[in-house]
């Protein structure tokens, strides 16, 4: 290592952000430099689906960007941000890594943050007309082709996917969701509640056509209709997909690591190789004690704030030879979706459940509250709460705080 | 220390709440209530709070 270490965090959104803040916040005075793809300071993304679709103005990404910027702490006065700096590759061996403009950075130290991408439907057809939200470009191209009444289809009903599907229904354009396997979020809160929340996009004026992918896309320079599966064509102006994401790894290929979904990563965060290395946020897939041994990745926008936390302390220690801390990190899985008047806020991962019980409340008056708890093997995995007060939220919380035994 | 929520972002999410305690509360109407002076101590946790408000409402200054 220089007598000053240097530090590269690559990747330049909410966890490139908070990787750079806990660091500092840790007393790491080293050099630290972030590489941020994007032409822009870290902005928030949740917005993008439903505030900033909807408003009423003008503006360009720039203004987009501004409006949903994050607060930075006082210690980003200390860090080289570096935007529109993507990381093409990596040398771990070497310790250098090379930007799309080609210049070689040295390291001593490494966090990826690269976060998600979203995928698109790889299927035949114009390619206008066709959108995906993760960007504010994104965002600005979308709502820039909703300048009158259009015939929305949006592929897949995720939490984006129903978001998306609310907040363009709410601004008066014909939507059709179209969902190749299940209801609405239902891999994620079961089949009861799913159908619960169809119904009530439903009774908003929300169409739905459910197990059935879209093949293909018709017009001749720009969409104008969607082939499903069955061979229909569902008429369309305006085509969202929200059809999963892409773990942004590329620039870490040609290294041995694991990056088969992600980058893995130990209950520490850190990354098994010689370097000093660690991952934070969505493209991390790492063990959580509050259910498993399993690594996985969560895609939760909390995640970012709390893997930074300790993953800043964990290079820290292995920066300085430090013994990495033994406290097993167990962070909360937490989430919130923002749909018509529903907002569902849910704790744990219920996705992981194989039983589902209704524990306050009506299914068919979801507006009046709803609470849902799940189960796997008897243990209390995940919480849903659909329009409960905030008041409750901590107690909610608060019930997982007991680690599995480890194995 | 001095904290301001803008009130026209925020949604009463409640996260603040669960971060700082002490400082951010969440009544029994669902709307929040919070001490904007807070004593210096609580600064971690009020750093933590404005850092997990989902809408970004939370202010600090020195």
């Amino acid at each position: 290592m220089s007598l000053r270490p240097r530090v590269a965090i690559v990747g330049g959104s909410l966890s490139g952000l908070r990787a750079a803040e806990q660091l500092r916040a840790v007393g790491y005075d080293g050099s630290l430099t972030v590489f941020g793809a994007e032409p822009h300071a870290p902005y928030n993304r949740p917005p993008l689906s439903k505030e900033i679709l909807a408003a009423d103005l003008g503006g360009d990404p720039v203004d987009l960007a501004g409006r949903t910027a994050f607060r930075q702490r006082a210690s980003m006065g200390n860090v080289d941000f570096l935007t529109s700096c993507a990381v093409e590759s990596t040398d771990l061996t070497n310790r250098t890594l090379r930007t799309a403009t080609g210049d070689v950075h040295h390291f001593d130290g490494l966090v990826a943050a690269t976060g998600l991408r979203p995928r698109h439907l790889a299927v035949p057809g114009p390619t206008q007309g066709r959108h995906v939200l993760r960007t504010v470009e994104d965002c600005h191209h979308l709502r820039s082709s909703l300048t009158k009444p259009r015939r929305v289809v949006v592929v897949g009903a995720g939490f984006i996917g129903c978001e998306v599907s609310a907040t363009l229904r709410k601004l008066g354009h014909a939507v059709t969701v179209v969902e190749p396997a299940g209801r609405p979020m239902e891999r994620v809160i079961g089949s009861e509640v799913s159908q619960a929340i169809q119904h009530h996009h439903e009774a908003q004026g929300v169409q739905f056509i459910l197990d059935t992918g879209v093949i293909g896309f018709e017009g001749a320079d720009r969409v104008s209709g969607a082939v499903l599966s069955g061979g229909v064509v569902l008429p369309a102006d305006v085509v969202v997909e929200s059809v999963g994401s892409l773990s942004n790894t590329e620039w870490l290929t040609g290294n041995e690591l694991d990056l088969s979904d992600g980058v893995l990563t130990d209950n520490h965060l850190r990354v098994e190789h010689s370097l000093p290395m660690v991952a934070v946020g969505d493209v991390a897939r790492f063990p959580n004690p509050l259910f498993d041994d399993v690594p996985r990745r969560v895609e939760h926008w909390s995640m970012p704030t709390e893997t930074a936390k300790r993953a800043a302390a964990t290079l820290v220690a292995l920066l300085t030879g430090e013994a990495v801390g033994k406290t097993p990190f167990a962070p909360i899985p937490s989430f919130w979706s923002d749909q018509f008047d529903l907002r569902l806020q849910c704790f744990g991962s219920p996705a992981l459940a194989d039983e589902v019980r209704i524990e306050e409340g009506e299914l068919d008056r979801l507006t009046s509250g709803l609470l849902v708890t799940y189960h796997r093997q008897d243990r209390h995995v995940g919480t849903l709460a659909v329009n409960l007060t905030g008041a409750r939220q901590r107690t909610l919380r608060e019930a997982f705080t007991t680690l599995v035994p480890a194995a | 220390m001095n904290v301001t929520v803008d009130r026209q972002l925020c949604q009463d999410h409640g996260q603040c709440a669960i971060a700082a305690p002490e400082v951010f509360r969440i009544n029994d109407e669902g709307k929040l209530e919070y001490n904007g002076t807070p004593d210096d101590a609580q600064r971690e946790y009020v750093e933590e709070a404005a850092d997990v408000c989902p809408v970004q409402a939370i202010l600090i200054a020195d």
